[in-house]
């Protein structure tokens, strides 16, 4: 394998893992606050669908964007509403939404365009286009580095740069900021956190809107930019394969960078890989589609370890009396 | 999900059923996953239906499998009703046909890309191999790069038909041309995911490829789609797919579904019809491939005479293009 090979197979993680990223932070902050989020994949849903059906009217990607936030939002205080004013069972509300998402995307965008529950086409503004970062060209010839900076770095688009500069920053608002250490103790404890008087509802309120807006990217990714539509469920189970990237990332925002990348190297190479011979015996298309599932379970089997989740994930507060 | 999925489309069934039954003739319609709006296999059966009810004013009951285990169900409804004729496109209906035509022998069916011996039973298969040699030779044509691809969508017998008729084409045409194919999965959501679709094509171009044809349902949409982002041509399939992206979709594999679902209800309507298999190769005009406004300009003289010839030489026998269901294995790849 040569560097360009490598270099197109990285290319093509990262766009898959774009999606991945997203949606894993997104369960991140809800998680970490306490509130299991099984809805990741309704609110990209969603947020596919309503970025694209913006996108599609107004003509510009960037009211899709808005559009795709605000509708995953919408569905995120739906969660929230359900888990923690009303302390409901949080799982059952997260299959709710993802039901609703999915029924609804189909429903609405047959009845709004009457193409069977897609939208139109995109093209031109209407997406998110290829960025060329500054000197993709000039330092294209530069030996290793050139094609590295030129080739997987640059020309991706904004979405995935939002995607990954979104890793740091949020291991610095977890790590680095008040709000982040309350954040991180209400998954824990609490009634530690009320104690010291500090609002349990609205520091979870507010994890379960930020993962809104951050399913809303994803779904806009999806749609409008990775591909030019909407498509029915064309989420296609990413924002569980999330969920599991979490799980082996334990709730860490570096380590849910890695495991994304991996999901995506997996698939990629999946893709990459079909049709190939040993000698005169040929490598079955299935077995290569089939690998990436199989890596997951043994990755997740053998070389995770324990994953603890956050000691108060899944249960709602009540305030002792 | 599959409870929720299944509910949802009982009641569409009930309302189809239903809506339906006010009339006298009443045909019905199965499409396929992948949906009616497909732009592709499934689009051309729905044009097909449409042409018919624009020209009698008779309408039909219709229904839109999402899952393997309404085959059955949606042609028993069907039958039960007392629709007639019951029209199926789609190669994964056919142990549902087989059972279904044995219990409503009185009941008319006819099934796309599968063939179902029954005496009910008018199976209409196409020569697709036939319609890829002629996009094969047009892309080794138009590919500079001497490297071209394909992308198919669930990895069966009836799409490695597809691929191997294409590089047949390719290679009578440009015997050192190299041939990336790829399928999209082994499942029916193969037909539908854009996504990969595109992902796959994006590969493909990666390593050189500047012409990809796909047979791939919906999923193919993201391969054109690929295609055009990336500057190069995609080929589209089944339906004349030149519109989506003008100036990048370089042909379109036509396979006249819309011709089979049309002859079928309208034979039915006028007292002709015939059960049996139908053949529908490039002879009978059921494969070709699409030149309009839209592709014009990327077809040279040289490339339409050459594609002319194959398609004379095909039809006279002189060329014959390998079936890979035949023997299930593809002499060049």
């Amino acid at each position: 394998m040569d560097l360009p090979v490598v270099l197109q197979l990285l290319d093509s993680s990262v766009r898959l893992a774009a999606p991945l990223l997203l949606a894993c932070l997104a369960g991140l902050y809800s998680e970490r606050a306490g509130i299991f989020d099984i809805g990741l994949e309704g609110k990209m849903l969603a947020a596919a669908f309503v970025a694209a059906a913006t996108s599609a009217y107004t003509g510009s990607a960037w009211f899709g964007l808005l559009g795709g936030m605000a509708a995953s939002i919408l569905l995120a205080l739906v969660h929230g509403l359900a888990s923690i004013t009303l302390r409901g069972n949080q799982l059952i509300s997260g299959v709710a939404i993802n039901f609703l998402a999915s029924g609804m995307t189909a429903l609405i965008g047959q009845s709004l365009f009457g193409l069977g529950g897609q939208t139109p086409q995109l093209d031109g503004p209407q997406r998110f286009g290829a960025l060329t970062l500054p000197l993709a060209e000039t330092l294209h010839g530069v030996p290793v580095l050139g094609p590295i900076w030129s080739d997987l770095v640059s020309g991706h688009n904004l979405l995935v740069y939002v995607a990954f500069l979104a890793v740091p920053a949020t291991w610095w608002v977890l790590y680095r900021t008040r709000f982040g250490l309350r954040l991180r103790a209400v998954g824990e404890n609490p009634a530690a956190v009320d104690t010291a008087g500090v609002s349990v509802v609205r520091l979870r309120y507010g994890a379960v809107v930020i993962a809104g807006v951050l399913c809303g990217i994803a779904g806009a990714y999806l749609s409008t930019a990775m591909s030019a539509g909407f498509i029915r469920d064309m989420t296609a189970g990413k924002g569980f394969i999330a969920l599991a990237a979490l799980i082996f990332a334990k709730w860490r925002p570096w380590p849910a960078l890695f495991a994304c990348l991996l999901f995506g190297l997996l698939e990629a190479v999946g893709i990459r890989y079909q049709g190939i011979r040993i000698g005169d015996f040929a490598v079955p298309v299935q077995l290569m589609q089939a690998l990436p599932y199989v890596l997951t379970v043994v990755i997740l089997a053998g070389f995770v370890g324990r994953a603890i989740p956050p000691r108060a994930g899944g249960r709602p507060y009540v305030k002792e009396r | 999900m599959t409870l929720a999925k299944t509910l949802v489309a009982a009641a569409t069934l009930v309302a189809a059923t239903t809506a339906a039954q006010a009339q006298d003739a009443n045909p019905a319609v199965i499409f396929d996953r992948g949906g009616k709006f497909d732009k592709s296999f499934n689009q051309a059966s729905y044009e097909g239906a449409e042409r018919f009810k624009t020209e009698t004013g008779i309408g039909y009951a219709e229904f839109e499998i999402q899952q393997d285990a309404q085959r059955e169900q949606a042609l028993r409804r069907f039958a039960e009703r007392g629709h007639n004729p019951v029209v199926v496109a789609g190669f994964s209906n056919e142990t549902a046909m087989q059972t279904v035509a044995q219990e409503f022998p009185e009941t008319q069916f006819a099934i796309i890309d599968a063939v179902v011996d029954q005496p009910n039973v008018r199976s209409v298969i196409f020569n697709e191999h036939e319609g890829s040699y002629l996009v094969g030779v047009l892309a080794a044509m138009a590919s500079k790069s001497g490297k071209v691809g394909f992308v198919g969508g669930m990895d069966i017998p009836l799409i490695q038909k597809f691929a191997c008729g294409y590089v047949q084409g390719v290679k009578a045409t440009d015997p050192d041309a190299e041939v990336f194919q790829n399928m999209t999965g082994n499942t029916p959501e193969a037909w539908n995911d854009q996504a990969r679709g595109a992902e796959i094509t994006r590969s493909q171009i990666d390593r050189g490829a500047d012409v990809v044809y796909h047979a791939a349902g919906g999923t193919g949409i993201g391969v054109l789609q690929a295609a055009a982002d990336a500057g190069v041509y995609g080929i589209g399939v089944d339906s004349n797919q030149n519109y989506l992206h003008p100036g990048h979709v370089l042909t379109s594999m036509l396979k006249r579904v819309d011709n089979a679902v049309y002859d079928a209800l309208a034979d039915s309507n006028n007292g002709e019809w015939t059960s049996g298999v139908y053949v529908m190769g490039l002879k009978e005009d059921g494969v070709g491939w699409a030149l309009d406004e839209n592709n014009a300009a990327l077809i040279t003289d040289e490339m339409k005479a050459a594609a002319e010839t194959a398609r004379e030489k095909i039809i006279s026998g002189e060329i014959k293009v390998h079936d890979y269901t035949t023997d299930g294995s593809c002499p060049v790849s």
